[in-house]
């Protein structure tokens, strides 16, 4: 990764070097996930591209010092467009045992370890079972270790602030933040800027944490032990306007964004569940932009209200992850039922049950798609990427609204809580998303009736009365209706004509062709995903290619209705490998679609893919060694 | 950056105003024959529900609303099927949510008249708790509970306001657990208004109706309503026999609680600090409670509500409670008007929140590079 060395103003090396992958690990209470986030920040603000993996555990404050307790933020930034969190650190940043303990085995040999000795205490050690203080043998030999009193350091920095000494050390966070900002040549202001804003009802904290993360970069400037600084350059990434985004800011964004292009008031009914719960906050902070949101008193009556207020013409949304989903799951078949429009935001986590609330996993494709009684279809649309979840957002509004027809969004935690860089969209380029409500009676028999269940020709969508519209009093529900006329229907014939309806309608979503990214035009193994694995599989193939291998790509962003050409694509490649962080849900869908022996390969570990090992997995294939 | 919470907390809308005051009306006169829909209504013979849906059907034309702005929801059960028969908008939702449905209508359109029919079962069981937060929001919804102590479209099975030792299908052996009463249970969820019909008495239930209809905030009212399939005769004792009267107490806003022929008895306070039946000449009239259904403190209501057991032996009817007190739905039209209005000051737009604070940005490549 290193190209170019110079010597820099200080006397010291500097590297010049493509791309960085920092991991910074610690208690929960540490503030991995704020110098995480802000260190992310001033690579945003430097122009590289990147890509964020926050990993923390679900209590809240699990005891301190324990393995179970570590949380750590890894972040990669890099030179040129980039397309994962990375697979392992260069520099891991272990702030006591516990996280060295829990993360050092990611750390390539030869790679960069910063330890804050002073949580080393025979105590503290015994906590997560190190018999010898890893420090003192030669068990981290292999890799480059600056050991740094950081909690000391910060002590002594703030010692004129006349903090006490505990709370002084919870500073610490920031002095190894400004450690790291000298190390990679990031600017001072926009950190101090940025502490100054946050702790503005609090001054004092604001210094502190200014001063602490001062002397951190003081201390790589004025110490010895730190011989090398690195310098990545920014990327050249497509003309535009950038910020840096998470996937629920993008997806309340994206809600934001539909409620405005549709001028339709939003309505999100919800319940707090990790990890969406985000989506929640983000969005009551926009009531000013026509968006109420309602925190319910479970899923279920979450997604009941939203219903209740399409019905009433809003922009009903909801928001949960998988156990809600479940929860929910009789409500968007009466959604089905009624065919009102409704946006239903999974952001997936492990399961099953609780599972692992942190952690990703993408196993709700087969509850999205058949969790219900009775044939009851439902669009799915995955973003890929974080600030896919935008775009994302905004398709399943265009769905849901055409088509009144509920629309389930698939996230899930890796791109819910990781950032990229976004390149802001034009607001005059967003999609017009306005509807049409019913006004008129409709009945074809010319007799002045109001009937709820006539289609259009084209959508095959069912018109959208809203109640406070004179003459189109009408009255829906769960029972089967009569074809056109709406009414109650026990009719054999009519149920059979309506299921299919239903079914024909959502067959019916246009949603563009897959597209194939094969850079030779040779290859022979197709590797396809859906959502976040785009990353992962993206970089795995690259690293692929530049073995001098083929390897054709796709990645599906709707997964109901899938693409119109996705069966002539996998039946034009001699092998398709489906990677999923599931049991293999997408290669059964694809299996039973298009009868293609499509391989599954699988893995429920919490974490994204690495595109190392999916490398492997894709060399494999196409040298003809399939994944079992 | 000031909390706009702590501005709101007073400017929410004070009680004061009716629950059908943002609703539009019409001149034009209605009839019951106008809120009457082309469908065949399908309860079985004797069923309770027909006496509701005639006193519904004629009172809903003395609110003098716009058809179009009524709609009523319901859940899953024999009388949930009660939206198809009224010609408003109306949704049959599923089983218990229809205070969820009825929730998210009432948030989004302050010009509806939102109407909740649900039964014992559909609101006390399976849909207990939606219930008991619409209560305590206080949405501006009036929630028409038909109690007729039984589940009837599943064919008989006791229900959770069910008496105890109740024989079922599915209780052979009786039934084991101990039953709701429902206004009880409202008032323990503190809801504002209060009220109890029985469903062969229409004028008692549409009195109730229009106090209920034009109280802002959540109503319940309880309907003792029969089931004559799986029921049969369960409120009798309250309709004919030579001691109505003297189980039937009807509750007058300000006026001393008594009953029975010529008044015969009274509601005076117990030794244990509740409610009890004395005879009034034996305790005096000024010994005789005064029913005071504004009264904040909610104590004396809930004493009236316990008077009589399942047994039916003293059974209030009227309207046990109205308070005012903020609604949810109010308190978020105001939250989403307040901050709507800073935006606008503001000049925020869709474009400066996708902005956001901190952003960069890549210039086109020079061509001639190297």
């Amino acid at each position: 990764m290193t190209t170019d060395t110079a010597v820099g103003p200080s006397g010291r090396e500097v590297r010049q070097t493509h791309r960085v992958v920092i991991r910074f690990a610690g208690d929960s209470g540490d503030g991995m996930q704020l110098t995480g986030d802000r260190f992310t920040s001033e690579a945003a603000a430097f122009g590289n591209d990147l890509a964020t993996l926050p990993n923390f555990p679900a209590e809240i404050r699990a005891p301190a010092g324990t393995l179970p307790g570590v949380s750590s933020f890894q972040l990669h930034f890099a030179d040129y467009d980039i397309l994962t969190p990375g697979d392992r650190p260069d520099v891991l940043v272990a702030m006591n045992p516990a996280a060295l303990k829990a993360n050092i085995k990611d750390l390539p040999h030869g790679g960069i370890l910063i330890v804050n000795t002073d949580e080393f205490t025979k105590r503290n050690l015994a906590k997560v079972g190190y018999d010898a203080n890893p420090l003192e043998d030669d068990s981290l030999a292999p890799y480059t270790v600056h050991q740094v009193a950081m909690a000391t350091l910060t002590r002594g920095a703030l010692e004129p602030t006349g903090m006490s000494k505990k709370d002084a050390e919870r500073a610490k966070n920031m002095f190894a933040l400004g450690l790291l900002s000298w190390m990679y040549h990031r600017g001072t202001e926009g950190t101090e800027q940025f502490l100054r804003e946050k702790f503005a009802k609090k001054p004092d904290l604001a210094e502190a944490n200014i001063l602490a993360f001062r002397a951190g970069w003081n201390y790589g400037e004025t110490t010895e032990s730190f011989a090398v600084t690195y310098e990545v350059a920014p990327a050249r990434l497509a003309e535009g306007t950038y910020r840096q985004i998470t996937g629920n800011l993008a997806l309340a964004y994206g809600v934001v964004a539909a409620g405005q292009q549709a001028k339709l008031p939003v309505f999100l009914g919800t319940y707090p569940i990790t990890p969406a719960s985000d989506v929640l906050h983000e969005l009551s902070k926009h009531k000013g932009m026509g968006v109420t949101t309602f925190q319910a008193e479970d899923e279920i009556a979450g997604i009941g209200a939203a219903l209740g207020a399409a019905f009433g013409g809003a922009l009903g949304v909801t928001s949960t992850s998988g156990p809600g989903v479940a929860l929910k799951s009789e409500t968007i078949g009466l959604a089905v039922a009624l065919e009102l429009p409704l946006l239903i935001l999974d952001v997936q986590r492990g399961g099953p049950s609780t599972g692992l609330p942190t952690k990703t996993e993408q196993a709700d494709l087969l509850q999205a798609m058949y969790g219900r009684n009775g044939e009851a279809p439902v669009p799915i649309i995955a973003p890929q990427s974080p600030g896919d979840c935008f775009d994302a957002a905004l398709d399943a509004v265009r769905m849901a609204l055409t088509y009144r027809t509920p629309v389930f969004l698939l996230s899930d935690g890796a791109i819910a809580n990781g950032s990229e860089p976004w390149r802001i969209p034009d607001v005059d380029d967003l999609p017009d998303l306005s509807v049409t409500f019913a006004t008129e009676p409709n009945a074809p028999d010319g007799s002045g009736e109001f009937w709820p269940y006539l289609r259009d020709d084209d959508t095959l969508a069912r018109p959208w009365a809203i109640p406070g519209t004179p003459g189109l009093e009408h009255r829906i529900g769960g029972l089967e209706k009569a074809d056109g006329r709406g009414t109650i229907s026990y009719d054999p014939d009519n149920h059979d004509r309506m299921v299919r309806l239903r079914q024909a309608k959502i067959a019916g979503i246009e949603v563009p062709d897959v597209t194939v990214d094969d850079p030779t035009g040779d290859a022979e193994v197709l590797v396809i995903g859906w959502g976040s694995s785009y990353g992962p599989i993206g970089a795995a193939c690259r690293r692929v290619r530049a073995a001098g291998l083929s390897v054709a790509q796709a990645h599906l962003r709707h997964l109901n209705p899938l693409p119109g050409n996705l069966g002539d694509v996998l039946r034009s490649y001699r092998r398709v490998v489906v990677p999923e962080m599931n049991l293999g849900q997408l290669a059964m869908l694809l299996r039973a679609t298009f009868l293609v022996d499509a391989h599954s390969y699988t893995k429920v570990a919490g974490l994204p893919f690495q595109a190392e090992e999916l490398a492997g997995v894709l060399t494999d294939a196409v040298k003809g060694d399939l994944p079992a | 950056m000031t909390s706009p919470g702590s501005s709101l907390a007073q400017d929410l809308p004070t009680p004061g105003i009716g629950g059908l005051d943002l609703v539009p009306t019409t001149d034009e006169p209605q009839k019951a024959k106008d809120y009457t829909s082309d469908q065949e209504v399908r309860w079985c013979p004797g069923c309770g529900d027909y006496a509701v849906l005639a006193s519904v059907r004629g009172f809903l034309p003395e609110l003098g609303l716009k058809r179009e702005n009524i709609v009523f929801v319901s859940g899953i059960g024999c009388s949930s099927r009660f939206p198809y028969y009224l010609d408003t908008y109306g949704m049959h939702s599923i089983h218990g949510r229809a205070p969820t449905i009825a929730t998210g209508l009432a948030v989004t359109r302050p010009d509806l008249s939102v109407w909740v029919v649900t039964g014992d079962g559909d609101a006390l069981s399976i849909g207990g708790n939606h219930l008991i937060h619409a209560l305590r929001r206080n949405m501006n919804i009036t929630i028409l509970l038909f109690n007729n102590r039984i589940y009837g479209l599943t064919k008989g099975q006791y229900s959770p306001t069910s008496e105890v030792g109740k024989v079922t299908k599915s209780t052979p052996m009786g039934s084991i657990d101990a039953p709701f009463n429902p206004v009880s249970l409202a008032l323990g969820a503190e809801a504002t208004f209060v009220g109890r019909a029985l469903d062969s008495d229409r004028k008692g239930l549409t009195e109730v109706l229009r106090q209920a209809a034009a109280h802002r905030g959540a109503s319940l009212v309880e309907i003792f309503q029969d089931c004559p399939i799986f029921n049969d005769g369960s409120f009798d004792v309250l309709r004919k026999g030579d001691d109505v009267a003297e189980r039937l107490i009807t509750l007058v806003d300000g006026e001393p609680i008594t009953f029975g022929n010529d008044g015969e008895w009274g509601v005076v306070r117990s030794a244990s600090g509740g409610l009890e039946v004395a005879r009034v000449a034996d305790v005096g009239a000024d010994a005789v409670v005064v029913h005071h259904a504004g009264e904040e403190d909610p104590t004396q209501s809930f004493a009236l509500s316990r008077l009589s057991d399942q047994d039916l032996t003293h059974t209030v009817t009227g309207i046990f409670r109205k308070v005012d007190r903020p609604t949810y739905d109010d308190g978020a039209r105001a939250q989403v008007a307040a901050a709507t209005e800073e935006a606008e000051a503001r000049g925020d737009t869709l474009e400066k929140l996708l902005r956001g604070k901190d952003t960069w940005a890549v210039m086109p490549e020079p061509l001639n590079e190297q």
